[in-house]
């Protein structure tokens, strides 16, 4: 009566692959920062699945890993998304090319 | 009934992610986000990970939205994407990069779906011991080192948000 584990993970890759458009389609730093959110959230779906067919948590330890990461990355982030904001009045990707190659 | 609530919570899922990259302003987008986040956290419950599942609601649609939504009311929304894309033809790439990446995860997950079926002995230890008996047993040093991290990262937002930084 189960879901079988692979259809999550068919749904994380669907998650997935939306965020990935979504960092490359907009044009808003946030909006990309949170497709990255969204990227993330995928990846810990499939970690959850991948423990639940296998039996161990260790997939559920390795989510809580993420989730650490994942909120420092966002202060982070947030931080420097603010302060550039500060600095040129302008939010767009596209003027972000200071260090660009 | 499980196959009637993952099809109904994974169509939510997907739709809310599709509003948060099509919708433009990025206040909706947050609430789309939310409403992904709600939906992986109940996938969580059918997956047995109970603890995750508060976990997700409380960090990410928690914690995480709240800095989102604070952050875009810091930097005044909408303003930013309204007149046309200068560079839309490229932008463009993400549809048919994004395909072939759906592809490839697709096939792979078709492969390893038909491969090897794991022993269907052990069931699930998704319970607040295993995880904690994990965290604090094999895991320690990696729990300690995030300690240091989300300190690390406290102290770099805490300088980089300074007055005249």
């Amino acid at each position: 009566m189960n879901v079988d584990e692979s259809w999550y993970v068919a749904l994380s890759a669907v998650l997935f692959t939306l965020g990935v458009v979504g960092v490359i389609l907009r044009r808003n730093p946030l909006v990309i920062f949170m497709s990255v959110e969204l990227m993330l959230n995928a990846s810990n779906l499939a970690l959850v699945a991948f423990g639940h067919r296998f039996g161990n948590a260790e997939g559920q330890t390795l989510v809580f890993f993420v989730m650490a990461v994942a909120a420092a990355e966002v202060a982070v982030g947030l931080a420097i998304i603010v302060t550039i904001f500060r600095l040129r009045r302008r939010l767009s990707v596209d003027d972000l090319s200071l260090m660009r190659w | 009934m499980a196959q009637v609530t993952f099809v109904i919570v994974a169509a939510l899922a997907v739709a809310s992610a599709v509003g948060l990259v099509v919708k433009r302003n990025p206040i909706h987008g947050a609430l789309f986000l939310v409403v992904n986040l709600g939906c992986v956290a109940v996938l969580y419950l059918t997956l047995g990970a109970e603890f995750l599942a508060a976990a997700q609601v409380i960090v990410y649609a928690g914690a995480i939205m709240v800095l989102f939504v604070f952050a875009i009311m810091v930097l005044i929304p909408g303003k930013e994407e309204t007149g046309p894309d200068p560079r839309r033809r490229w932008r463009l790439i993400a549809l048919p990069a994004g395909a072939v990446l759906f592809l490839q995860l697709i096939v792979i997950v078709s492969v390893v779906r038909n491969s090897a079926a794991p022993a269907a002995g052990a069931r699930p230890a998704g319970s607040v011991e295993a995880i904690g008996r994990l965290l604090f047993t094999d895991y320690l040093f990696p729990f300690e080192l995030t300690s240091v991290l989300l300190l690390a990262a406290m102290v770099g937002v805490m300088l980089l948000s300074r007055r005249g930084a």
